[in-house]
């Protein structure tokens, strides 16, 4: 009774963190840094087309830049988040009530899930102004739609999982940072990736950053433009599969890592915490 | 008064914890009734964090039983947490939230386990009166000033109505001012609620105040377990008399100081003069004990107070 009682509060708790996190200036800023930086990027070479075809650099890398932001946004988030409220004791507030975690723990899937929507507006809205032929077919939202939550249920456990794992916020860099910005660079984000090594392209396919990129450029180019796919098709099985797999390993690893993790809390360590980050500042 | 327990809240039995090759506790026994005060107390390092974070189930003790309103808190329930209440030493949690969402937010969680006679969680409003923080009941957080945040702690550890609270220093950085309203705060608590506390401190006179009993924590075992005055008569045993006689000083331990002044006067009359007398303190005490220990004795201290107790 009390357990669905608190799945409650921790969607009120989601949603006033994300309307919080509307009203601050910090997090507004961040937004509008990154659609500056996507759209700026685009809009620097709107001229462009992709060689060999008609298609525009922006039409064709607008899709794989927002599945990268999803990606990022969705490990990052959560991962600097628990990170984070571990050594503040946000989370060992939360376990000194009365099913405290598990109100916790749903009101982060609920305000990093709803934090993706200014990041997709502030890039989507712009470049639908400016840029031509950005959607191909409007039935392509419905497979946007679909990409969004099954790439969000493919990676948040990652994001959750590392936050969990880290020692201290300060190495979200090292295992969460890193890690994507590296896998970004090989997931055809930016170029195809038909240019890197065979084995390279095998890693690449292994995480889900790849597949979100191609989900999404599925969703929004035509037809034709599957030709510049590895196998000359947007592969929506094996899209499905490989980002339902992640999701389903997620899914089952991520509860008992957070029990353990949360079993570990204690006020020392937010105490020890609180040590470091003041040695930190000095 | 229906759902409070009667009897132990907290029972105790040969605690031991051990971190690595460093045995912290080596046997801690104590009980604790219902309503009481108890106070904590020990030198840096004796354990006594680890034994208020073992009962609050935050810790995986090493061997002993522990009871905690009648459940092992290693594996209480849920239901368990909602009579307990912690507070803890937060830093800059929550710092976009302001103390009336907060504590509205944190509070929802007790609704489901409020009895007729025991509602939870308090009123937002009358507790955020209560511990002085209705003028910034509505500013985020991270405005707040230390002593403002560590009163929104001790909010927040009484938000559901604990039967039994812990609080682990809770005034360090507190001004003069700030330990005065928290004192008369947990009195109230203690009176008009009837909550069992367990706080631990450093400082004495917090002790002396608050606790209607005190425990002692050194080399690992509890060495002193009394009243503060009784802890205090005890240990030093001596009640220091000074006054003077004509212009010559004269100082003396004694026993029992009222008859000592009463032989003193019938003696000589008039000419006492500059009589003061004082009672051995709980820091006398407890600065004795903790001589001992950091000199390396802390095993004959032990013993020590161990054979006075008995």
């Amino acid at each position: 009774m009390s357990g669905t009682y608190a799945v409650r509060i921790g969607i009120q708790r989601g949603l006033r963190e994300f309307w919080q996190s509307v009203k601050s200036s910090q997090d507004q800023g961040f937004y509008i840094f990154t659609g500056l930086l996507v759209v700026g990027y685009l809009f620097l070479r709107r001229d462009a087309d992709v060689a060999g075809t008609d298609l525009s650099f922006a039409a064709v890398t607008l899709p794989s830049l927002l599945g990268l932001l999803i990606a990022f946004g969705v490990v990052i988030g959560p991962a600097y988040a628990l990170a984070m409220e571990k050594e503040d004791g946000t989370l060992l507030r939360h376990k000194a009530v009365p099913h405290g975690l598990r109100g916790y723990f749903t009101g982060q899937l609920v305000f990093q899930t709803l934090s993706l929507l200014p990041q997709l507006l502030v890039i989507l809205v712009p470049s639908l102004l400016l840029f031509d032929g950005v959607m191909a077919d409007p039935s392509g939202w419905l497979t946007v739609a679909w990409v969004i939550v099954l790439g969000l249920l493919a990676t948040m456990p990652i994001g959750m999982i590392i936050g969990a794992l880290v020692p201290n916020s300060q190495k979200v860099g090292t295992w969460g940072m890193l890690p994507v910005m590296v896998l970004a660079g090989i997931s055809g984000i930016f170029y195809p990736i038909q240019q890197l090594w065979g084995w390279v392209q095998v890693v690449a396919q292994i995480f889900p950053m790849y597949w979100l990129g191609l989900g999404m450029r599925s969703a929004f180019l035509p037809e034709e433009a599957a030709a510049l796919e590895i196998g000359g098709s947007w592969r929506t099985l094996a899209t499905v599969a490989v980002l339902g797999t992640w999701a389903v390993v997620g899914i089952l690893l991520t509860p008992p890592l957070l029990r353990r993790m949360a079993r570990r809390q204690s006020g020392s360590q937010v105490e020890a915490g609180r040590e470091a980050a003041v040695q930190w500042v000095r | 008064m229906g759902d409070i327990a009667t009897g132990p809240v907290v029972e105790v039995d040969d605690l031991r914890m051990r971190y690595g090759t460093k045995d912290v506790l080596t046997g801690v026994d104590f009980g604790i009734e219902a309503g009481e005060v108890v106070c904590l107390l020990g030198p840096n390092g004796a354990g006594k964090t680890t034994t208020i974070e073992i009962l609050e189930g935050f810790r995986t003790r090493s061997a002993g039983t522990v009871r905690v309103l009648g459940e092992d808190p290693a594996s209480a329930s849920e239901d368990w947490r909602a009579r307990v209440g912690v507070v803890l030493q937060s830093w800059r949690d929550h710092p976009r939230w302001t103390p009336r969402r907060l504590l509205g937010q944190l509070g929802a969680y007790y609704a489901p386990y409020a009895t007729p006679d025991r509602p939870r969680p308090h009123d937002t409003g009358l507790l955020l009166e209560t511990v002085g923080l209705s003028d910034q009941a509505d500013l985020k957080i991270n405005a707040l000033s230390g002593g403002q945040r560590r009163r929104l702690d001790v909010a927040i550890g009484i938000v559901g109505r604990p039967e039994l609270l812990f609080l682990d220093e809770p005034t360090a950085g507190f001004d003069p001012q700030a330990r005065r309203e928290f004192h008369d705060l947990i009195r109230r608590l203690s009176a008009a609620e009837r909550t069992t506390i367990l706080l631990t401190t450093h400082d004495l006179d917090e002790a002396e105040r608050l606790a209607t009993r005190v425990l002692v924590l050194a080399g690992g075992t509890i060495v002193a377990d009394d009243t503060v005055d009784g802890l205090a008569r005890r240990i030093a045993g001596e009640t220091t008399v000074r006054w003077r006689v004509d212009g010559q000083a004269y100082s003396e331990s004694v026993p029992d100081g009222t008859r000592f002044t009463r032989q003193l006067f019938s003696q000589y009359g008039d000419s006492v003069a500059d009589l003061e007398i004082r009672r051995a303190s709980l820091e006398d005490a407890y600065l004795s004990l903790v001589q001992q220990h950091e000199a390396g004795h802390g095993e004959a201290a032990a013993r020590l107070f161990t054979e006075a107790t008995s």
